[in-house]
């Protein structure tokens, strides 16, 4: 009978855990880009440009970790789970008592991976998923979590940090399997992008990006748009010798997918290291993109953004999914938006990876231009690097014109927006030595703000894009590089933070900034926004500096090195100035 | 061996007329001339083993303060095994995780921040033994003779060696000011250790 009972508790317990069917559409927000298009545009009006100003904090909680907070909270139902950086806390917070914890999961990965991780221990975010949240740790693992009582279901060790592989990204659950990738390329790891089971954790596939094609599952049903990507074992053949096994090509990024083509798009990370002579040849399948079948994780086509990539111009920004009238009387087009590390913005057709336009949307000294009849991105040959030469000026810098800060897509303005850089920077080759699970960086560089676009000392921009036009429509700089993703509103508002501290609310349509509040320490997460249990309208962020800029505060570095932090250190030479580290999580609503 | 020197000196010296006079000078000279100056291609490093046993973290011990450091590293005292030391610490990655001492991955180590200490047998423990939240562990990649160099290296980027001994150039694009022009930092122990945890 107390059995019985016990179990029909559970059960009720459970069912709560459930996105309720009667909540609103968009009420929730289950995975860090909150749907698998990765627009990040919600429908909720609530908040909307003409009462904005009014918006205050309606609770806050301090994540105890004092790391860059990168993630994304997520919310279903009537709670709020949160992901930290290393140790990788998973919080659950009650939404109907201001954020009381209701449960807390300690993972307890290895805390040397603290020593593997290049860019800060940063988690990107969680996702959850028929009563489960799944998390990956910065030791290479995946696990699952019960919603309800904060339970490990299961957990999967996937990376290994003697190699220098760490987990990163925020996970993506598609037809009930967990899609994870590694990260790692500054440490000379083989990139590689797995699908778990969800109810067992097991793996059901995993396809690695460099190598032969049988381990990047690449078979008969690859049929990408370009010559150059055509050939049999290219993951080989395009390295000398085995540099593949070590060619970096990671997957820390973005995942998106269509369910219509039952397609998923992920992109790869730039090819290990940074010394170009050691691995000669368009290094496939690295800097570029696949759309592969979420069952098999099989190849359907591939293309690569910076062949040969000379700069750190990896290819794991987002790609979002999105139908568009391209030409005013044609039907919508099936295509893909992606913000590139190399300071081109693609649109791509997603049927077949068939580039239908790259236009600049930042400075660009590297290449001239992408060549539509071949795919290829045009080197500029003055700025090849050399072992022993420092080349300077070269933009976009290694972070790119923009980085993983995930952009949105409103289908109300029919605008792109952007959280960027605009940096610059010299970039010397040196002589690398591989030593497994030490980074195999081979390059001194040296960011600083772009010296003409704007040329005026900042280095953020947020940027409304039109992507059928190809330009910009408005842009508000921001003296350090916006590292902070967004959402787009049906309330004609959106949503991004500043390193130096401050959340914004911007008018989707003028990008007038309507209204902003000071957070304890800089912005790096990504915004979200939910219908409470209350049905009020809520926008949350995470605040606490960190990630590859804000390393300078978050890891104390000293910016008298101006290479230090990967080249970032003089550049962020002001930030302790503006920010302390410290994680806390801001909730606004309207008053 | 006073080749080493101009000959206007020595006869300045005698012209003195005190032969003891320009033995001392000479001798004087070339012991500080020497130990900078000089090759040695193997040993001349502490006695790992001893360094070993001696070390201490802190100087906080039961019955009163212990002095925390015991060893004398000859390599600081020179500036070839030191300009070794700046060779190792590229070859061995050390720069891809510490920069050329502004930190990346790892912390800084031109600062005065010192989480694990900073005498030369704290660092030498650091390199060898690895620490748990992130340093490898590199007994076995280096003889105790390279770790001993590094070790020197890189105390020479806070100013810990004689500016003489410090290296004054890099291979590389100029980044942080030459060793043998940086500000002599104070290390302090009572630094934060590098997890991610809050209260630090």
């Amino acid at each position: 009978m107390v059995f019985a009972l016990s179990l029909a508790l559970c059960h009720a317990l459970k069912a709560q855990a459930q996105p309720n069917p009667a909540r609103p559409p968009d009420a929730d927000w289950p995975i860090a880009a909150k749907d698998d298009s990765n627009m990040r545009y919600s429908t909720l009006n609530q908040i909307t440009a003409d009462n904005v100003h009014s918006l205050q904090v309606a609770w806050t909680f301090g994540t105890g970790v004092n790391r860059g907070h990168e993630g994304a909270p997520i919310v279903v139902g009537s709670t709020m789970y949160i992901i930290t950086p290393y140790p990788n806390y998973l919080y659950a917070l009650d939404l109907k008592q201001s954020g009381q914890i209701k449960w807390r999961f300690e993972p307890k990965p290895d805390a040397a991976s603290q020593g593997e991780a290049c860019c800060d221990h940063v988690a990107r975010g969680c996702a959850y998923d028929d009563g489960k949240v799944y998390i990956n740790t910065l030791d290479g693992q995946t696990i699952a979590v019960d919603a309800e009582s904060g339970h490990e279901v299961w957990r999967t060790k996937l990376g290994d940090i003697h190699i220098g592989e760490t987990i990163t990204m925020a996970p993506i659950v598609i037809d009930g399997k967990v899609i994870v990738g590694n990260s790692g390329s500054q440490l000379g790891v083989r990139g590689w992008i797995a699908a778990l089971d969800g109810k067992t954790g097991k793996v059901v596939w995993r396809a690695y990006n460099t190598g032969p094609d049988s381990d990047c599952l690449i078979g008969p049903d690859f049929h990408p748009y370009y010559a150059d990507d055509k050939g049999k074992d290219l993951g080989v053949t395009t390295w000398p010798g085995e540099q593949w096994k070590i060619g970096g090509a990671t997957v820390w990024g973005w995942i998106s997918y269509d369910p219509q083509l039952h397609l998923l798009f992920h992109g790869t990370g730039d090819p290990a290291s940074w010394n170009s002579e050691v691995r000669k040849g368009p290094n496939k399948w690295s800097s570029g993109i696949f759309a592969r079948d979420p069952d098999t994780g099989q190849a359907k086509w591939f293309y690569q953004y910076t062949v040969h990539d000379l700069y750190g111009h990896d290819g794991i920004n987002e790609s979002i999914v999105v139908d568009l009238v391209l030409k005013p009387g044609e039907p919508k087009q099936k295509v893909l938006l992606h913000a590139d590390r190399n300071g081109y913005l693609y649109v791509l057709n997603r049927e077949t990876g068939q580039v239908i336009s790259a236009n600049p949307f930042v400075r660009i000294t590297a290449y001239k231009g992408v060549d539509l009849k071949t795919g290829h991105i045009q080197f500029n040959p003055d700025k090849k690097p050399e072992v022993g030469k420092t080349i300077r000026d070269i933009a976009p810098a290694a972070p790119g014109g923009k980085d993983w800060q995930p952009s949105a897509f409103s289908p109300r303005t029919g605008y792109m927006y952007l959280p960027h850089q605009t940096l610059s920077m010299d970039f010397e080759e040196i002589p690398v030595n591989y030593i497994a699970g030490t980074p195999y960086v081979g390059a001194d560089a040296k960011f600083y703000p772009d010296p003409q676009e704007p040329g005026d000392g900042s280095m953020g921009a947020f940027t409304a894009w039109d992507p059928v036009a190809g330009k910009a429509v408005w842009n508000i700089k921001e003296r350090f590089p916006v590292w902070c993703g967004t959402v787009a509103t049906a309330g004609d508002v959106v949503f991004y933070g500043t390193m130096d501290a401050w959340f914004k609310a911007v008018d989707a349509r003028s990008g007038k900034v309507l209204w902003k509040f000071k957070v304890d320490s800089g912005i790096v997460g990504q915004p979200i926004t939910y219908l409470g249990p209350d049905g009020k309208q809520y926008v949350a962020i995470l605040s606490g500096v960190g990630g590859w800029p804000g390393s300078v505060v978050s890891n104390d570095l000293d910016p008298d090195d101006p290479v230090s932090d990967h080249g970032f250190g003089g550049a962020m030479r002001d930030l302790p100035k503006y920010t302390a580290k410290g994680g806390a999580l801001y909730v606004f609503a309207l008053p | 061996m006073f080749s080493l020197y101009p000959k206007s000196l020595h006869r300045s010296r005698v012209r003195m007329g005190g032969r003891w006079c320009v033995v001392a000078v000479a001798t004087t000279m070339l012991l500080c001339g020497c130990t900078r100056e000089k090759r040695k291609f193997s040993g001349g490093e502490p006695n790992s083993n001893a360094a070993v046993s001696s070390v201490r973290l802190i100087d906080l011990q039961p019955g009163g303060a212990q002095p925390v450091s015991h060893v004398d590293n000859p390599f600081e005292h020179n500036a070839y095994a030191t300009s070794e030391g700046k060779r190792l610490y590229s070859s061995y990655n050390c720069a891809s995780c510490h920069a050329h001492g502004g930190g990346d991955i790892g912390p800084a180590l031109m600062d005065d921040k010192w989480i694990y200490g900073a005498s030369p047998e704290n660092i030498y423990a650091s390199i060898m033994e690895g620490r748990p939240n992130g340093m490898p562990s590199f007994r076995g990649h280096l003889t105790e003779d390279q770790a001993w160099k590094i070790v020197a290296y890189v105390r020479s980027m806070s100013a810990q060696v004689p500016q003489g001994v410090a290296p004054n150039r890099s291979d590389e694009m100029k980044s942080s000011p030459a060793e043998n022009s940086k500000k002599k930092e104070n290390p302090a122990p009572a630094a934060p250790p590098t997890s991610g945890e809050q209260p630090q």
